[in-house]
C-alpha cells in the first residue's frame, strides 16, 4: 500500500472511531455515573438522527399550487409544491435552510434528547439502580425494541435519506487542506466535518468534566460513588443531568451521521452491538477508553476492509472487531483503560 | 502438633507494607486468636490462608501441605473452611440447601456432574445437613429462603455451613462484627460449645476483646504488619508491648 | 412417577397432555370462522413451538440456573442448522444422524466458545458471548459460504443459505425413501387431516417428533434442576464467591451449564433443518440470540414451564399477531361509531400486523420492570398472595419437599 492508500484509510477509520467513540462516550458515561448498562444506547443515537429527518419533512411541507405557465407532459397545467419556508422567507433563503436542515437540526436535537434523556432516567432508570445488570439490560433492551419500532411506524422501514448541504456533499482535496502537495487524497467533506464535529463534542465534555464543579463532582462519584454520596451532594439531580448529557451526545452523533448513512429503524440495534464492544474494550466506565478504542476499533476496521488485508485473511473485515475484542477482554479483562473491580462481582 | 504454619510472610501493597516476616504456629485443637488495631494486617494475613492473596515472601503450610499458589476451592477441599466477616451464604436458597452444599462437596469433591439423581433423594447427604442445623439451632427454619434470616442467623448459618465439611481448621473473620452484645454473647457460647463438642481448630480474627479473652487459648497480637507478641491471654492482658499497641487505645 | 416428585410428575404429564393434543387445542375455531386466523393448529407453527420451546428449556439451564446470560446462544442454533443439512448432503434425507449430529457440533462449538467467555463474569461474560455470536455469524455469511477446498458454496452457502441438491452425494438415499427429510422412511411433512364438523385438524409427522424430543428434554431438565448438580448451578448464582471457598471448583460447573444449554441449541437448530432442510445465517444473528433470551424471561427465567411458555407465546404473536391488518381491526370494531372505532383501530393498528414487535417490545419491559420471575414468576407469587394467608394457619406440612423447589 502506498501512503496515501493508508491516509485514505486513516480517514475512514478516523470517520467510523468518531462515531464509535461519540456513542461510547456516552455510554460508559451512564455506565461510570449510574451503574446502568444502557441497551437502548443505540436507540437514542438513532432517535438523534430521526431528528434530522423530522426536521427535513417539517421544512419541506408544502402549500400545492397549480402553475398555469407550466405543463407536463399530457398538457396538463403543473401541480407545483412550494415549501411554506420558501413563502415565507423567500425563495433563496427557504431553500438554503431545506438544504442546511441537517446542520439545523442539531438545534432541535438538544431540546429534544434532553427530554427524552430526563424522561428516560426518571421514568424508568432510576428504578434500575439497585436491580442486577441482567434486569438493566433486559429492560433497556425492551426498551430499545420499542423505539426501534415507534421509529418504524413513523417512518416507515425503508432507509431515510437526508442530504448534507450541498455545500459540503462534495468532495475535499485533503492534501491541499493540510498545505501537502505530495499527499493526493480526496475524501467527502461531510465525513471531515463529523470528525470535527465529534473532536469538539469529545473535547466539550472532557473539559466540562474537568473544569465545572459538577464534572468534578461527577468524576468523583465515578472513582467512588459511596463516598460522594455520604458528602450528603444532591446526587440523584445530577444522575439525571448526566443521564440527559449522555443521550445529547448520542443524540448529536446520531443527527450529523445521517448524510454518512441514512438512518432506517435498525439504525440503533446496528450500531449498539458495536458501541459495547467498544465500551468493553475500551474499559467500562472509562471516558478516555471509550475514545480511544472508538477511534483504534474504527482504525483497525478501515484497514480490515482493504483488499490488502482480506487477501491475507479472507473476511477479516468481517470479523475484526470481534477478534481483538475476545483478545482485550481475556488478556486486559478490565479493558485497555478499565478500573479494578468494575461489574466483576 | 501444629497444623497451620506461617513462616516469614511478607505482602507489600504499593508503598504500604501490609504484613512484614510474620511467624505464627496454630496448635491442633486450639482456638488462636489474632488481635491487632485497625490496619494491622489481620484481614491481608487471612487472605493469605484461603488462595485470595499470594505473600511476595514465606510459606504457609498447612497439615504439611503449602496453601500458596493453590486455589480457594482447593484449599478448602484439604480441610480449611472459612467464615466471613459479612456472612456469606447462598441468599437465594432454602437454609437446607445453604447446608447440603458444602455436604455435597465434602462427600463428591470439586466437581461431579450429578444430574440424574435428585437431590432430596440423597439422604446421607440430607440427614447430614438436618444434624448440623439441628446442632446450631436452625433446624426449625430448614425451609426458609436464607435471605430472610437475621443477621444473627446468617452468621450462624455459615457456621453451619462451615461445621457440615468437619473441617481440619476453621477460619472465623470477626464473627461478632456488628452485632448486639445479645448476639455477640450467644456466638461466644455456641463457639465455645463447638469447641467442647467438636474440639475443632479455629483462627478467629476479632476485634472485641470480650469476644477474644472468652474463647482464645492462645492470643497473637498483630501491628504493623508485624507480630509483636503472642502468648496465652492470661500473659497477653499483662504485656505492656500489647498495651502501648492496642490494648491501651482500644480497650473496652 | 419418573423418579420425580409428585408436583413434577403432574407438571411433566400435564405439558405431555397439552402438547399432544395441540393440533385439538390450538385449533379451537372452526376453519370457515372469522376467527379461524387465530387458530395455531397448523404444522408449521406447532413444530416452531416445540423446537423453540427446547432452544429456551435449554437456554434457562444456563441462565435460570447459574445467571449467566449468554447474548450469544443464536450461534449455537445456527451451527446445528448447517450440521444437519449437511448430514443431508452426505447421507441422505433421514433425520435421525442429522439431529445427533447438529447436538454434537453444538456441544463442540459451545465448549470452545463457553471455555473461553466464562473466564469473565457479568456484562463481560454478555459480551464476549455475542462477539463470538456475530463472528459466526459474519464467518457464516461470508468466509464460509465462498467456495472452498473444493466444495462450492463452502460450508454454508452464504447469502443463499445451505440446502440440499440433486448432484450432493447421499449415499445412503435410496430409491423407496422419500425424497425430502424423513424419519425411516416417515416423512415429516406427513400430514394426518381429521375433519370433524366445521374444524379441521392437522396431526403432523415432524410436530409429533419434535413433541417427543422436546418432552425428551423437558424432562431430563427437570431431573438437572432437581439434581445436586442442578443446585450447584443455583448456587453459582446466588453467590459464586461462597461456592468457592466452599471447596467447589464453579468454573467447570458453569461451563458444563453453558454446553447443556448449547446442545439444546444446536438440537433445536438441527430440528429445524430436519422440518425444513434448509439453514441460512441469520439463524446465528443477535436477534435470534435476543429472541431466546425474551422467551425465557417472558415465561419466567428459572422455572421449569416459564421458557416453554414464553417461546409458545412469542411465536404465536410472531405468526398470529403479524396476520391482523387494518382491515380484520376495522371488521372488530365495526359495531362501534364510526368515529371510535376509527380511533380504536389506528391506536391498535400501531400494536399488531407489522408493529407486533412493539407489543413484545412493551410485554418485555413490563415484564422486567413488575415481574422479575417472568409471567410464571407472577403467577406463582399472585398465587401465594390469595392462597397463602389460608395455608399458613395450618400447621407447616411435615411431608414439605425438604429442598426449596423452583416455582413450576
Amino acid at each position: 500500500m502506498d501512503l496515501d492508500a493508508i491516509l485514505l484509510q486513516v480517514l475512514n477509520g478516523l470517520d467510523k472511531g468518531s462515531a464509535y467513540a461519540l456513542i461510547a462516550l456516552g455510554l460508559t458515561l451512564i455506565f461510570g455515573t449510574l451503574g446502568v448498562v444502557n441497551f437502548a444506547h443505540g436507540a437514542l443515537f438513532m432517535v438523534g438522527a430521526f431528528c434530522a429527518v423530522s426536521l427535513e419533512r417539517l421544512l419541506t411541507i408544502s402549500q400545492i399550487s397549480i402553475d398555469e405557465s407550466k405543463t407536463d407532459f399530457l398538457g396538463n397545467p403543473l401541480e407545483v409544491e412550494t415549501p411554506y419556508i420558501e413563502m415565507w422567507f423567500g425563495e433563496a433563503i427557504g431553500q438554503g435552510i431545506i438544504d442546511w436542515s441537517v446542520p439545523l437540526a442539531i438545534l432541535l436535537t438538544i431540546p429534544v434528547m434532553l427530554i427524552i434523556g430526563i424522561a428516560m432516567e426518571r421514568g424508568l432508570i432510576k428504578h434500575f439502580y439497585k436491580r442486577p445488570h441482567a434486569d438493566q439490560i433486559l429492560v433497556t433492551f425492551g426498551l430499545a425494541i420499542v423505539i426501534g419500532e415507534i421509529i418504524k411506524a413513523s417512518f416507515g422501514a425503508t432507509e431515510n435519506p437526508v442530504a448534507a448541504p450541498a455545500a459540503l456533499a462534495r468532495v475535499t482535496d485533503v492534501g491541499a487542506l493540510v498545505g501537502a502537495d505530495t499527499i493526493n487524497v480526496t475524501y467527502p467533506s461531510w465525513r471531515l466535518i463529523y470528525m470535527a464535529f465529534a473532536a469538539v463534542v469529545i473535547g466539550a465534555i472532557f473539559a466540562f468534566l474537568q473544569f465545572t464543579t459538577f464534572g468534578m463532582v461527577v468524576r468523583a462519584g465515578m472513582a467512588d460513588r459511596e463516598t460522594v454520596g455520604l458528602l450528603g451532594i444532591d446526587i440523584d439531580r445530577r444522575f439525571t443531568i448526566m443521564f440527559a448529557i449522555a443521550a445529547v451526545v448520542a443524540g448529536l452523533a446520531g443527527v450529523m451521521y445521517v448524510p454518512i448513512k441514512p438512518p432506517s429503524y435498525e439504525l440503533g440495534m446496528q450500531f449498539l452491538v458495536i458501541s459495547f464492544v467498544v465500551v468493553v474494550v475500551g474499559g467500562m466506565g472509562s471516558l478516555p477508553g471509550a475514545v480511544a478504542a472508538g477511534f483504534l476499533l474504527g482504525l483497525l476496521e478501515a484497514f480490515a476492509s482493504t483488499e490488502w488485508a482480506k487477501d491475507i485473511i479472507p473476511g477479516i473485515d468481517q470479523i475484526i472487531i470481534y477478534v481483538v475484542a475476545i483478545i482485550i477482554l481475556l488478556t486486559r479483562p478490565r479493558g485497555l483503560m478499565g478500573r479494578k473491580g468494575v461489574m466483576e462481582e | 502438633m501444629a497444623i497451620l504454619q506461617v513462616r516469614n510472610v511478607s505482602k507489600r501493597f504499593g508503598g504500604l507494607q501490609a504484613l512484614n516476616d510474620v511467624n505464627l504456629s496454630v496448635e491442633a485443637g486450639t482456638v488462636h486468636a489474632i488481635i491487632g488495631p485497625n490496619g494491622a494486617g489481620k484481614s491481608t494475613l487471612l487472605n493469605c490462608f484461603v488462595g485470595r492473596l499470594i505473600p511476595d515472601t514465606g510459606t504457609v503450610m498447612f497439615d504439611g501441605k503449602s496453601l500458596l499458589g493453590i486455589k480457594p476451592h482447593q484449599i478448602n477441599q484439604i480441610g480449611v473452611s472459612r467464615v466471613f466477616q459479612t456472612p456469606e451464604i447462598f441468599g437465594d436458597l432454602s437454609l437446607l440447601e445453604n447446608v447440603m452444599i458444602p455436604t455435597f462437596a465434602n462427600r463428591d469433591g470439586a466437581f461431579k456432574v450429578n444430574w440424574w439423581k435428585r437431590a432430596d433423594r440423597e439422604s446421607d447427604v440430607q440427614e447430614h445437613a438436618e444434624a448440623v442445623l439441628q446442632e446450631i439451632g436452625l433446624y426449625e427454619k430448614r425451609h426458609e429462603i436464607a435471605d430472610a434470616m437475621s443477621r444473627g442467623d446468617k452468621r450462624r448459618l455459615e457456621m453451619a455451613m462451615c461445621l457440615s465439611q468437619d473441617p481440619k481448621l476453621l477460619l472465623l473473620d470477626e464473627p461478632t462484627a456488628g452485632m448486639s452484645r445479645a448476639d455477640t454473647n450467644a456466638t461466644i457460647d455456641l463457639l465455645k460449645r463447638l469447641s467442647e463438642t467438636r474440639g475443632l481448630t479455629k483462627v478467629i480474627i476479632e476485634h472485641d476483646m470480650h469476644v477474644v479473652f472468652s474463647l482464645a487459648n492462645y492470643i497473637s497480637v498483630l501491628a504493623q504488619g508485624t507480630v509483636i507478641a503472642e502468648n496465652t491471654p492470661e500473659l497477653i492482658k499483662g504485656d505492656p508491648r500489647v498495651k502501648e499497641a492496642y490494648l491501651g487505645t482500644e480497650a473496652e | 412417577m419418573f423418579g420425580l416428585n409428585r408436583n413434577d410428575t403432574l407438571l411433566l404429564i400435564f405439558v405431555a397432555i397439552i402438547t399432544f393434543a395441540a393440533p385439538i387445542l390450538m385449533n379451537p375455531f372452526p376453519t370457515e370462522s372469522s376467527l379461524a386466523q387465530f387458530n395455531a393448529g397448523y404444522p408449521d407453527l406447532m413444530q416452531r413451538f416445540v423446537i423453540f420451546g427446547i432452544f429456551a428449556i435449554g437456554f434457562n439451564i444456563l441462565f435460570g440456573l447459574t445467571g449467566y446470560l449468554s447474548f450469544g446462544h443464536a450461534a449455537f442454533l445456527g451451527a446445528g442448522s448447517y450440521a444437519c443439512v449437511w448430514m443431508f448432503k452426505l447421507f441422505g434425507y433421514n433425520v435421525l444422524p442429522g439431529i445427533i449430529l447438529s447436538v454434537i457440533v453444538a456441544g463442540i462449538l459451545s465448549v470452545a466458545i463457553g471455555y473461553i467467555s466464562l473466564r469473565r463474569s457479568g456484562i463481560y461474560f454478555s459480551i464476549l458471548t455475542l462477539a463470538f455470536a456475530q463472528m459466526s455469524f459474519a464467518l457464516a455469511y461470508s468466509v464460509l459460504g465462498q467456495d472452498m477446498f473444493g466444495l462450492q458454496g463452502g460450508l454454508t452457502n452464504g447469502e443463499t443459505g445451505l440446502q440440499v441438491y440433486t448432484s450432493d452425494p447421499q449415499i445412503f438415499h435410496s430409491e423407496a425413501a422419500p425424497n425430502l427429510p424423513h424419519l425411516f422412511g416417515l416423512p415429516m411433512r406427513e400430514t394426518w387431516v381429521w375433519e370433524y364438523g366445521a374444524w379441521s385438524f392437522q396431526f403432523n409427522a415432524g410436530f409429533y417428533l419434535c413433541a417427543i424430543i422436546m418432552l425428551v428434554v423437558f424432562y431430563m431438565s427437570i431431573r438437572i434442576f432437581r439434581s445436586p448438580f442442578g443446585m450447584m448451578l443455583r448456587a453459582i448464582k446466588t453467590n459464586q464467591n461462597r461456592l468457592n471457598y466452599t471447596g467447589v471448583n464453579t468454573r467447570p460447573y458453569a461451563l458444563a451449564a453453558f454446553v447443556i444449554s448449547g446442545m439444546y441449541a444446536g438440537l433445536a437448530g438441527g430440528l429445524l433443518s430436519a422440518m425444513d432442510p434448509l439453514a441460512g445465517a441469520e439463524r446465528m444473528q443477535w436477534t435470534a440470540s435476543g429472541e431466546v433470551v425474551l422467551m425465557t424471561i417472558l415465561g419466567g427465567a428459572g422455572t421449569l414451564i416459564g421458557p416453554v411458555l414464553g417461546a409458545g407465546l412469542i411465536k404465536y404473536f410472531e405468526n398470529i399477531f403479524s396476520k391482523i391488518n387494518d382491515a380484520i381491526l376495522e371488521g372488530w370494531f365495526a359495531f362501534l361509531p364510526e368515529t371510535i372505532g376509527d380511533a380504536v383501530v389506528w391506536v391498535l393498528h400501531f400494536f399488531v400486523g407489522k408493529g407486533w414487535h412493539l407489543t413484545l417490545g412493551l410485554m418485555f419491559m413490563i415484564v422486567v420492570i413488575f415481574l422479575p420471575g417472568g409471567l410464571v414468576g407472577g403467577l406463582v407469587q399472585g398465587a401465594k398472595r390469595l392462597f397463602g394467608g389460608r395455608r399458613r394457619k395450618n400447621a407447616p406440612p411435615p411431608s414439605a419437599s425438604p429442598t426449596s423447589q423452583a416455582a413450576e
